[in-house]
């Protein structure tokens, strides 16, 4: 099995791997007894910009590439944006990736909307409780 | 950095000086096809019975003439099933094998059930041994085979082959082993281990690769896989003899029984050192396998929280070469059909990896490999999100 230069070094020193302390929306995506388990964590802003993207992977070398990837691809971007990268997108940026890996890739764009989607349904629930004390006070 | 240290002994191994001697001669001057009738062929067929005459004293068979040489372990374990199936159907259509057996006998029963045989599959217990109560139950009236392999794979651990072939011969059933991690690490006599088929391969045992052998006991019927030259293997597996690697496996067995014991020593030593230094430097790992009953070669470990590729990669980064699971199936992406079957939750089966010593690894090797394995489980815990332990 050949990876490309991109994944071995983003496997070594991924850029990204941690988690933000304030996140503000938290994704996870596969399960362990498949081998891989992506955690994503972002700090999103008032205005729908995500300004920092960070992961926690169990899995193979792909895997922990292309969260890394991932992150990158998505970090400065608005939430529209970021729903559009998919898994082709990170694998171009890691060059090839074997046949039996692109699971990794795939995995990597749904954590992505799992995030996001744990967004909207904090904000969805923040929302609601606004509206329950406004009542309230009301 | 340019050190490179070696431990998958259990997918191959180098091919030792004195095993090689013995087979340079027959590329350049002891060149014949053995099945010639001049002396060229004569000279080349010398080769391949002193071979024989090698493997049959070292497994103590009784004839030279039941040892049949195949191009490898696989085509042996494929073999013995597909062959005494086919020569036994008559008798019956049942089998029996075991859960943690390698591919190439798993994959051979599947190829009869197609063919409208039954197979039963035995499990296996968290250490990865077969009940032999779960044995007695299985056995039908129309069995005919029993396959159950000497030596895992992947985790090391030795079944009661004896006590299985005696159940098999209780109810006139024929027993079959896969071997092929046994020779050179156990002693193995096929008389007094009632053994009626056993898979070898010479690749594992410091000599070349392609070329393995099956015993047939003496009596045994079988039906061949191979159709061409009749006077090859008895007409039994046809194909011009890979007299050059026939000449190296004779060798490499020779070497590899006379030697087991010291051999045996040595490895526990390194293994065991290997053991003591990783429980001072690492935690949260469980070894895989039986904790007695089991090859001094073979090193199943799990590093709870990280996955079992990801620390093949850096420790290959590093110039250690280790493998997960066994070579043949490290391309799938489920967890290994062993481990499986020994109960090992899908999560610890992925985190596993598997270190198999051999003859070229010292202590300072160990000591090296270990501070990188601390290292690289420590480096791929803190970006896992799977928490182990108390944090």
């Amino acid at each position: 099995m050949i990876y490309s230069k991109t994944i071995l070094d983003r496997f070594q020193n991924p850029r990204n791997a941690g988690q933000i302390s304030g996140a503000n929306a938290v994704g996870e995506a596969g399960n362990a007894a498949c081998g891989d388990v992506v955690k994503l964590f972002l700090k999103i802003s008032e205005n729908g910009m995500i300004e920092n993207a960070k992961f926690k992977t169990f899995g193979c070398s792909a895997s922990i590439a292309s969260s890394d990837v991932a992150c990158d691809l998505i970090k400065g971007k608005n939430i529209d944006d970021a729903l559009k990268v998919t898994s082709a997108d990170i694998i171009k940026i890691l060059g090839e990736l074997p046949a039996h890996k692109i699971h990794s890739s795939l995995l990597a764009e749904e954590v992505i909307r799992l995030a996001i989607s744990d967004y909207y349904k904090r904000k969805e629930k923040a929302t609601k409780a606004a509206i329950r004390k406004s009542k309230k006070a009301l | 950095m340019d050190r490179k240290i070696y431990l998958d002994n259990a997918s191959t191994t180098y091919v030792s000086s004195e095993v090689m001697n013995e087979m340079m001669p027959c590329f350049s001057s002891i060149y014949g096809n053995a099945g010639s009738v001049h002396s060229f062929g004569r000279d080349a067929m010398a080769i391949v019975d002193k071979a024989r005459d090698r493997i049959k004293d070292a497994i103590h068979a009784r004839k030279a003439n039941e040892i049949y040489f195949t191009s490898g372990g696989t085509e042996a374990d494929n073999w013995a099933i597909l062959g005494v199936a086919h020569a036994y159907a008559g008798k019956g259509k049942h089998i029996i094998t075991s859960q943690i057996e390698h591919h190439a006998v798993l994959n051979a029963c599947q190829q009869l059930e197609k063919e409208g045989f039954e197979v039963t599959y035995l499990p296996v217990d968290s250490t990865g041994l077969v009940d032999l109560a779960g044995l007695l139950h299985a056995i039908r009236k129309d069995t005919i085979l029993i396959s159950i392999m000497t030596v895992n794979n992947e985790v090391g651990t030795i079944q009661n082959v004896k006590a299985i072939a005696k159940i098999a011969h209780d109810y006139n059933i024929l027993f079959h082993t896969d071997a092929v991690q046994a020779v050179g690490i156990m002693k193995l006599d096929v008389q007094d281990m009632e053994i009626d088929l056993m898979s070898m391969s010479a690749h594992k045992i410091y000599g070349p690769k392609g070329v393995g052998a099956l015993y047939v006991k003496d009596g045994v019927m079988i039906e061949p896989l191979h159709f061409g030259g009749e006077n090859q293997e008895r007409g039994k597996r046809a194909g011009t003899e890979n007299v050059p690697a026939i000449a190296g496996f004779g060798k490499a067995v020779e070497i590899a029984s006379k030697n087991y014991i010291i051999t045996n020593k040595r490895l526990k030593m390194i293994r065991d050192y290997f053991l003591e230094k990783l429980s001072e430097k690492v935690e949260h790992y469980q070894v895989n396998g039986h904790p007695q009953q089991k090859s001094n070669a073979i090193l199943n470990v799990s590093f709870l929280g990280v996955e079992g590729e990801s620390v093949l990669m850096l420790l290959d980064l590093k110039g250690i070469c280790v493998s997960t699971s066994s070579a043949c199936t490290s391309k799938s992406l489920l967890p290994s059909h062993v481990l499986k079957a020994m109960n090992v939750p899908d999560e610890v089966a992925q985190s596993s990896i598997r270190i198999s010593f051999g003859n070229n690894i010292s202590k300072s090797d160990v000591d090296y490999v270990v501070s990188e394995l601390q290292k690289t489980v420590a480096k791929l815990r803190t970006i896992s999100p799977i928490k182990v332990g108390r944090k």
